[in-house]
């Protein structure tokens, strides 16, 4: 069986072609995610136009709020393409040169500090967007909504914050500064204070009076101390809670890895299996092998070896180009490989499948990349995207090739603080046997079809 | 074949069935050390598949088969090669698979048998049909059968390949091999074959020499027989319905 191994493994090494793809693929799936997961995710380019008149500020009382730096807080948010004019950034935005123009008007602070008028008016930033296409749409108005969640719950803190410092005041005491004019405020502590030391100077039949101001005095003074924090809370009453049902899910860049992994073990054992075991047959060798110098069950266990030897070692070297951008356990090399092996096996019995149903190689190198690539994609569906239907007959689908247990068990190789691995080796030794047999089953029919 | 000889291989009522249909009717059949037996028929006669139940590639729904000492080389009618490996490993591949004591003593025995010492190192996708198949008989002689079956030999080959694949074949059965072939070229099988087996529809109607068979139709259609061996073969048959 071994000259068997070896005599794929040199035609593997006479077809350029197939050579280069086996390296190079995992070197670019290697490369593509290595810069996909150690770069910040690209900020969007939008045209930035700010008409606010310098020095205008959100009033606050009888003051003004501090200057809330809406560019620099805007332009850490998305990158910011300064724009003379509004009809620069439509002609920016219309080029594609930047995603979106935002737009903040020169009334917006007089809208802003109208809300606390008898006659408010809303406050309106203006976006320019070009829809060209449904997800660019959706791009846009995700950020867009983002950016001005943000700028909402930023300014409503301000707003929240000055509230409380007045509020502080009248309990506590202070200065204000009204028309640059210092104004001492006592606050209702000293009253309170001010007023019982002068309680017992007060004839008796005006004590109960003096005694209903320092009772209220004092009462507000407690309760309103209770005010500030709900103030505060104002403008952001609701926070999140959040409570996973389900184990801890992986990093990302560990689930990238491991998708990444997995599709590389796929596609390479998956066809290299189909194509080797049809390519017996093209070449007229399968009748001569099994005509007494090979069993049939030995030639499927040696493809299956062949599925499994070239899949760890691309498998590894795309691990090996990932490292090179994100730190991996080598610790747990043992599960990574016990992943690639049982993931491999499973992979190259479906191959070895497939190989004896197919009539040639192109056949069954369509049939094998028609078949794992939906799957894949399925597998990747999360429960909850669909509707509950359909999720269960994905998760039966998926259930029933090797890619999903392949990466739930490459995940929990990876992944330190994830499932344990056992379920989906089992499950993976579960599909080496169905789809071990399918094969032997296939190739039966295999030398006469 | 002289009488009492043992046979290098024996096949006794030999029946195959595809689904309905039946591709070989009860077939009795026998070979002796060093002949040359032709299987010739119509298209469907059951002549490769009565080869690969001698070879012991595909099973037989009813009978047996037996050779001297288990040795049968197979050669099947495409070249049953790796195109995209040499000439010298596909026979070293076949003779480590075949377990030879001396894999590389075996390669370079039939390098000079099929004279193609000087091509060892290319590839077989780059030789001619006719080369192609010396490689192809040569990995059926690896074992050094005593049996050796070559399905429609011939095939492709143009007349001066043929006439060397024909010398190097009645080379072995003079060495003693038991070479069974079949073919649709009924000239050749006159030739070459000291013994004709015709097969049609799964039966055997004759088993002899070419002489006999023309002798044969000559008491059936005398004008036939008279002329080329290929005219008396047709009579043969269409006198028997075929």
């Amino acid at each position: 069986m071994r000259w068997l191994l070896l005599k794929d493994l040199q035609i593997l090494r006479r077809s350029p072609l197939q050579a280069v793809l086996l390296i190079a693929y995992p070197i670019l799936i290697a490369l593509l995610i290595g810069f996909a997961i150690s770069r910040e995710p690209g900020k969007p380019r939008v045209a930035f136009l700010n008409e606010i008149p310098a020095g205008a500020r959100v009033a606050g009382g009888n003051g003004k709020l501090p200057a809330v730096g809406v560019d620099n807080r805007i332009c850490k948010q998305v990158e910011c393409v300064d724009v003379a004019d509004r009809a620069q950034a439509e002609a920016k935005v219309r080029e594609g040169d930047v995603l979106a123009a935002l737009i903040l008007p020169s009334d917006l602070i007089d809208r802003l500090n109208s809300l606390s008028t008898l006659a408010p008016e809303t406050p309106e930033v203006d976006v320019i967007v070009n829809e060209e296409d449904p997800l660019k749409a959706r791009v846009v108005d995700d950020r867009i909504t983002a950016l001005l969640a943000q700028a909402n719950l930023f300014i409503a803190k301000q707003i929240a914050k000055e509230g409380g410092r007045y509020l502080n005041l009248v309990v506590d005491g202070g200065h204000f500064e009204v028309l640059g004019q210092p104004v001492e405020i006592l606050g209702l502590r000293a009253v309170a204070s001010i007023l019982q030391s002068l309680r017992p100077a007060v004839p008796g039949s005006q004590r109960a009076e003096l005694d209903r101001v320092i009772r209220f005095a004092t009462l507000a003074r407690d309760n309103l101390d209770v005010t500030a924090p709900l103030i505060d809370r104002l403008a952001q009453p609701i926070v999140v809670h959040k409570q996973s049902v389900s184990a801890p899910t992986p990093p990302l860049e560990i689930f990238a890895i491991a998708v990444a992994a997995t599709l590389t073990l796929t596609f390479v054992t998956l066809l290299l299996v189909a194509g080797s075991l049809a390519l017996e047959r093209e070449e007229n060798t399968f009748s001569r092998l099994t005509g007494g110098l090979l069993s049939r069950t030995g030639l499927l266990v040696e493809k299956i070896g062949l599925g499994v030897v070239v899949g760890l070692a691309v498998t590894l070297l795309m691990l090996g180009g990932v490292q090179l951008f994100v730190a991996l356990e080598w610790s747990r090399v043992g599960l990574w490989l016990a992943a690639i092996l049982a993931g491999g096996a499973a992979l190259a019995a479906a191959g070895a499948a497939l190989g004896a149903a197919a009539r040639d190689v192109r056949a069954v190198s369509l049939l094998a990349f028609m078949i794992a690539l939906p799957v894949a994609l399925l597998s990747l569906v999360p429960s909850g995207a669909v509707g509950s239907g359909l999720y269960d007959g994905i998760k039966v689908v998926t259930a029933l090739f090797p890619f999903k247990p392949t990466l739930q068990a490459m995940t929990a190789a990876l992944d330190s603080a994830g499932e344990g691995i056992g379920g989906p080796l089992l499950h993976l030794a579960i599909l080496i046997v169905a789809y071990g047999a399918l094969a032997r089953f296939a190739l039966r029919r295999f030398a006469t079809v | 074949m002289e009488a009492g000889t043992q046979a290098a291989l024996e096949a006794r009522q030999l029946v195959k069935r595809y689904g309905e249909r039946e591709a070989l009717k009860g077939i009795d059949f026998a070979a002796h050390p060093g002949e040359l037996v032709a299987i010739i028929g119509p298209n469907g006669a059951g002549k490769t598949t009565l080869l690969s139940i001698l070879a012991g590639t595909v099973k037989p729904d009813a009978g047996d088969v037996s050779s001297l000492d288990g040795d049968v080389g197979w050669v099947p009618q495409q070249a049953a090669l790796y195109r995209r490996l040499t000439v010298e490993e596909n026979l070293l591949l076949f003779a480590r698979l075949e377990k030879h004591e001396d894999p590389r003593g075996a390669v370079e025995e039939m390098l000079e048998l099929t004279e193609l010492r000087e091509r060892r190192a290319e590839t077989v996708a780059k030789l001619s049909g006719g080369n192609q198949q010396r490689i192809n008989i040569a990995i059926g002689l690896l074992a050094r059968p005593v049996v050796l079956l070559l399905d429609e030999p011939s095939v492709g080959l143009d007349p001066r390949q043929r006439a060397r694949l024909w010398e190097f074949v009645s080379g072995l059965a003079e060495r003693g091999t038991t070479v069974i072939f079949s073919t649709h070229d009924i000239q050749e099988a006159e030739r070459y074959g000291q013994r004709l087996l015709v097969l049609a529809d799964g039966e055997r109607l004759f088993d002899g020499s070419s002489d006999a068979l023309r002798e044969a139709v000559r008491g059936e259609t005398p004008e036939a027989a008279g002329r080329d061996f290929e005219t008396a073969f047709v009579a043969f048959l269409q006198h028997r319905g075929h």
